[in-house]
């Protein structure tokens, strides 16, 4: 047997959460730290894991003017830090019917002419925690390329801390959020093998075959299960089944 | 935290093993699956199959079902509300559809009932969108590939994944709808991997025949929920959204039909009446009731509401005697623990690997037989990695696949996970991951017909707060899957039922006075509430010093 792994006793360190001390262990992110403390959240938390964007925030360092942000869930706390929770940051959403839209970039100037207050300043990006390159897409959209405004702004979680920072006060990732939208629909080709499997499940091709394993025992069943045969891992897209039941 | 020198002198074994399991992998020599037999013999170093870790229920209409002690402890409470307090003749909202829960589900069944003509209020806990969709990253199943794949094959890993006990009428409206969803999604927007002529990529996850798993890189349920959100706001007219306001109770009419609910503002704790024609529970699971302890992968807001409500109104509940367990969740850095690792990690060529560097078992295996199979090799076999926090730990070894399909996969296929490790100072393309089973998803719930209706006429059920479509366990992909099939069924259903159903004026709560008197007479504690709406984290030195604070559940009250 190998040798144990040595635990780790938790250090406690000082944090200020808005404006007051709180002794918390040293390796907790800033969420778990406050909850520690006694806080119990009912804004400000949602997945605890990075990917909703509810759990923005915002701090400073001992002895150092700069503006820190970042994730409460995702954070992991620093001795004498000053933090404050933000509430989730208003900005405008524009509401359109999507079924009208086609695609043209001019769409979305329409929609959000803000788009062109942008001065370039990057504030938004160095505030982002997804790492985004929001002057980029936001960039993109000006020259109209949506499909790469779509691409660069995939990781958004919509936190809402570039519209928190933007000089020109725009609503970052509602504008992402809309071009995401179109580039789906519109600006890539539909799968044609799902039109063809969706109006051969409408023209009742399989209904035949589901209803015998509906009426199936359990015996027949496993049997089938168990005889199916499997799409090796490293099969390209074009491998087909030896046997064809139900194909 | 990123890796002390004691993990990363166990790392060294792992690396020493790594060729040649590359090389075995890149000749397609997997660990044979186990048979049947096998895979039930493993099964007994499930949590599931822990006899004291559940209890026969007391109350209810599922009197007597053995479940765990945490779901026990909710469906045995009273309510939190108290009957004789509220006026039910001060009606706050009215509308058409009542949406419980603005997840997947919820949204889903939002939309398809303002389709067909009803005016819709979802009430939901958090932000519209914080949910376990929004959380979901792997992927979402259908037969889309016609050449190789159909409902038929579908049908099969389902049941087969499910231990052959699934709902087959569910099952089949599952594999049935599935490739129909997927392309009412694309229509929406939502940008699914694919190819530059359209084809959607598709990959296997565990369980299944057929490559069929589509996915959004690796934030598949953030790209659905955030485009059917998009989707809701734009409809604002008719689809009204109230947030951070949990429905609390559900309430009949003198016809002990679902008539609307009762919702609890949590920040000014003022409660409201919603009046609605018919109502569609969507709440979502219970990750965060930590069943026997374990952590979880869960949103902040899943803890069974939905089950406590529907329960008491007098829908039986089914398949709660099982619980899926994640079987890859993060169980070091400790500030990462309980999240999960998505199955494609393992689809895409990572092995799992002990203290030795050996490969235990075949990683394609259902999530029950894999999560047991990683318990088994820890504490049955003692093959696991001490962490040095106390707990047990397997290699997810993904520096694999970057060797398998060169280098820059792993960040560019997993950015979400790459940039997590990152701000830990670990690099998971160079390192493996430790992983523990993690507490994933609520098998069970109640019970429902494939027209999403329920025994209480007025009640739809949507999404992972119903149970029987997967069984007793539920294949990754499916999920993501029957929310929006089942969500889009429900809201269509519940429609017609405001429309042309609907019947009753008076709303009544005598379903939680009765329900109340039942917990009292079974001789139950008296401070249990329910439901919990949000997880307790304060530490008991902090509640030691809350002198004017009382506890009832893991509610504070000054009472
Ligand atoms: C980390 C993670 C990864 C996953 N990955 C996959 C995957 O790759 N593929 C897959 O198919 N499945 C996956 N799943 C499972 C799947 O995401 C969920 O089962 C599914 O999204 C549940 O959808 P839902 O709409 O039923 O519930 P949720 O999306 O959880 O929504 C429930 C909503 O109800 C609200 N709510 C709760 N209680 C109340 C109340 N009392 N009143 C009002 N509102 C309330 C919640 O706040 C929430 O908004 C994953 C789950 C997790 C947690
Ligand atoms: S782009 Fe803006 S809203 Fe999106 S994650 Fe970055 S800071 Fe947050
Ligand atoms: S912060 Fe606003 S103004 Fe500055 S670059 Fe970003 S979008 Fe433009
Ligand atoms: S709680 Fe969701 S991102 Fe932090």
């Amino acid at each position: 047997m190998k040798e144990k792994v040595a635990a780790v006793e938790a250090k406690m360190i000082p944090i200020y959460i808005m404006g007051k001390k709180y002794d918390v262990p040293e390796s907790l992110t800033i969420m778990k730290a406050m909850e520690y403390a006694g806080y119990k959240y009912i804004r400000g938390c949602g997945c605890r894991g990075g990917v909703c964007g509810a759990c923005s925030t915002v701090y400073r360092r001992p002895n150092d003017y700069k503006i820190y942000t970042g994730l409460a869930c995702q954070t992991v706390v620093e001795p004498e830090m000053y933090l404050t929770q933000l509430p989730f940051y208003p900005a405008l959403r524009a509401t359109y019917d999507f079924a009208e839209l086609t695609g043209e970039p001019e769409q979305i100037f329409e929609l959000y002419p803000e788009l062109f207050r942008c001065v370039a300043c990057n504030a938004c990006t160095k505030v982002c925690p997804m790492d985004v390159e929001v002057m980029d897409y936001i960039a993109a959209l000006k020259r109209g390329d949506i499909k790469a405004a779509a691409q660069i702004s995939f990781d958004c979680i919509q936190c809402g801390l570039c519209a928190s920072r933007c000089m020109g006060e725009l609503p970052q990732y509602h504008i992402a959020q809309l071009a995401r939208r179109l580039n789906g629909a519109y600006l890539t080709p539909r799968a044609e093998h799902l039109k063809t499997m969706v109006a051969n499940i409408e023209a009742g091709r399989y209904t035949e075959c589901l209803g015998k394993l509906k009426a199936s025992d359990e015996e027949n069943l496993k049997k089938l299960y168990t005889a199916r045969e499997m799409e090796p891992a490293s099969a390209g897209e074009d491998w087909t089944p030896k046997e064809n039941t139900c194909l | 935290m990123p890796y002390p020198q004691e993990l990363k002198e166990l790392i060294k074994i792992v690396e020493s093993t790594r060729a040649e399991r590359v090389e075995r992998k890149k000749k397609n020599e997997e660990v044979p699956f186990l048979s049947l037999d096998e895979r039930k013999e493993m099964l007994n170093n499930h949590p599931d199959f822990k006899e004291e870790g559940r209890r026969p229920l007391k109350v209810g209409p599922s009197k007597n079902y053995r479940i765990a002690h945490e779901m026990c402890n909710l469906l045995e409470a009273r309510s939190r509300v108290n009957p004789d307090d509220i006026d039910l003749s001060k009606i706050d909202y009215e509308t058409d559809v009542l949406v419980i829960g603005g997840g997947g589900a919820g949204t889903a069944a939002a939309l398809l009932a303002q389709e067909q003509g009803a005016k819709v209020i979802i009430a939901t806990k958090l932000r519209h969108g914080d949910a376990n969709t929004m959380m979901a990253e792997g992927g979402i199943q259908a037969a889309t590939k016609g050449h190789k794949d159909s409902p038929y094959y579908h049908y099969l890993d389902v049941m087969g994944g499910g231990h052959f006990n699934n709902v087959p009428e569910l099952v089949e409206k599952l594999v049935t709808e599935a490739p129909d969803v997927i392309k009412w999604l694309e229509s929406l927007g939502c940008n699914f991997s694919k190819f530059p002529d359209g084809t959607l990529h598709t990959i296997h996850g565990g369980g299944t025949s057929r490559k069929r798993m589509h996915y959004a890189a690796d934030i598949t349920g953030a790209e659905m929920m955030r485009t059917i959100r998009d989707e809701a706001r734009n409809r604002i007219a008719d689809i009204k959204v109230i947030e951070f306001s949990p429905a609390v109770e559900l309430l009949l009419n003198e016809k002990g039909h679902c008539a609307g609910a009762v919702l609890y503002n949590m920040e000014t704790e003022e409660y409201f009446i919603i009046k609605a024609k018919s109502v569609v529970m969507a709440t979502g699971g219970s990750g965060r009731l930590h069943i026997q302890g374990f952590m979880t992968t869960n949103h902040y807001g899943a803890t069974a509401d939905g089950i406590v409500m529907g329960y008491r109104a007098g829908v039986p509940v089914c398949f709660l005697h099982t619980v899926q367990y994640h079987p890859t969740g993060i169980v070091f850095p400790e500030q990462a623990e309980g999240i999960l690792i998505t199955e494609k990690f393992r689809g895409s060529g990572a092995n799992l690997v002990n203290i030795d560097g050996q490969q235990f078992v075949n990683e394609r295996e259902p999530r029950d037989v894999e999560a047991a199979s990683i318990i088994k090799e820890c504490i049955g076999r003692g093959k696991g990695i001490p962490t040095p926090t106390g707990k047990m730990g397997i290699w997810l070894d993904s520096p694999m696949i970057d060797m398998l399909s060169g280098e820059g996969t792993v960040e560019r296929e997993f950015p979400g996970k790459f940039i997590l490790y990152k701000r830990f100072g670990i690099d998971i393309s160079k390192d493996p991951m430790l992983i523990y089973p993690t507490l994933h998803y609520q098998n069970g719930g109640l019970e429902f017909k494939n027209t999403g209706e329920t025994k209480v006429p007025g009640l739809y059920v949507a999404g992972e707060v119903g149970g029987g479509i997967h069984g007793e366990n539920r294949l990754m992909g499916n999920s993501l899957l029957d929310i929006m099939v089942f969500g889009r069924i429900a809201g269509k259903s519940a429609t017609i039922y405001a429309r042309e159903k609907a019947n009753g004026s008076k709303l009544s709560l005598e379903h939680v006075v009765r329900y109340n008197k039942e917990v009292a007479e079974a001789g139950i504690e008296p401070e249990k509430v329910a439901p919990m709406l949000l997880p307790d984290y304060t530490s008991s030195s902090t509640k030691a010093r809350q002198y004017t604070t009382r506890y009832l559940g893991t509610m504070r009250t000054f009472k």
